[in-house]
């Protein structure tokens, strides 16, 4: 594939678009012939980043709006999920697996985990009261295995 | 995309048998489904049966775990059939397996607590 290819997509913080944001994310990475397992790694790892903007990042306002971009290179797909809402305080202490700052709301605590086991690479930044983005690259194997 | 929860007593065993998609839109309706099924109902035991479940995330990993500390705060168990490859890996990452037993279906699940009532 010569250059990059790459969509942006925006959309109102409700829990109905999580599906929406994991199935169009996999329909746009679906050009790279994805196996089902790593199709899976990446619907997972873009609910839990748009489930956390949502509850933790906006609080569940549905008047904010959760940015997907995301970009084909080669054989990688990169996706980045942003929310301005109130930010991470604790990073540390946030990715550690089991924490939860909403226990009352039956959260597990893996959703940082999940991403960091699901994609090859994961980053996130955060400001308090600027808003977190989660940036993420998967590298699509399974094109090759068509060859050998 | 939504989610279908069939709830089933079979003698002091509850049965949930969960088809769709489990995230956090959708991890309520299991939640006050279960609750109120397990406080209400004359069943010990529960038995979550994910062979149409086709996409679970960390928001179906805490509503898994909120029932089972509800079952085993009464004394009974928990245990899960029927697991597809992806829903495997979730629990297998998170530590799930330690807490709950696996079985290959819902028949076996089902004699494994008949062994333990």
């Amino acid at each position: 594939m010569n250059g990059s290819n790459e969509m942006t997509l925006s959309f109102s913080a409700r829990s109905e678009n999580e599906a929406f944001a994991r199935i169009a994310v996999a329909a746009f990475v679906s050009q790279l012939d994805p196996t089902l397992e790593e199709l899976n790694d990446l619907k997972t790892a873009v609910s839990e980043a748009v489930t956390n903007a949502i509850i933790h990042g906006y609080e569940s306002d549905a008047s904010c709006k959760v940015t997907i971009e995301a970009k084909i290179e080669g054989d990688s797909v990169s996706i980045s999920i942003s929310d301005n809402g109130r930010g991470i305080e604790d990073l540390e202490l946030a990715r550690q697996p089991l924490y939860t700052s909403k226990p009352e709301l039956e959260r597990s605590g893996m959703g940082f985990t999940i991403m960091e086991n699901f994609m090859d690479r994961f980053e996130v930044t955060s400001m308090v009261d600027g808003g977190t983005r989660v940036a993420m690259l998967k590298r699509i194997e399974s094109k090759k295995a068509l060859y050998n | 995309m939504s989610l279908q929860a069939e709830l089933e007593q079979y003698r002091n065993v509850l049965i949930v048998r969960l088809r769709g998609e489990l995230d956090h839109h959708t991890a309520d309706v299991v939640r006050y489904k279960m609750e109120e099924a397990i406080l209400r109902g004359s069943s010990e035991h529960v038995i979550l049966s994910l062979k149409e479940l086709q996409f679970m995330d960390s928001s179906g990993l805490g509503v898994i775990l909120g029932r089972y500390k509800q079952v085993k705060s009464k004394g009974g168990k928990m245990v899960v059939c029927d697991v597809n490859p992806n829903v495997h890996r979730l629990f297998e990452m998170s530590g799930l397996f330690k807490i709950l037993t696996i079985h290959d279906n819902e028949r076996n699940a089902i004699s494994s607590l008949e062994v333990v009532s």
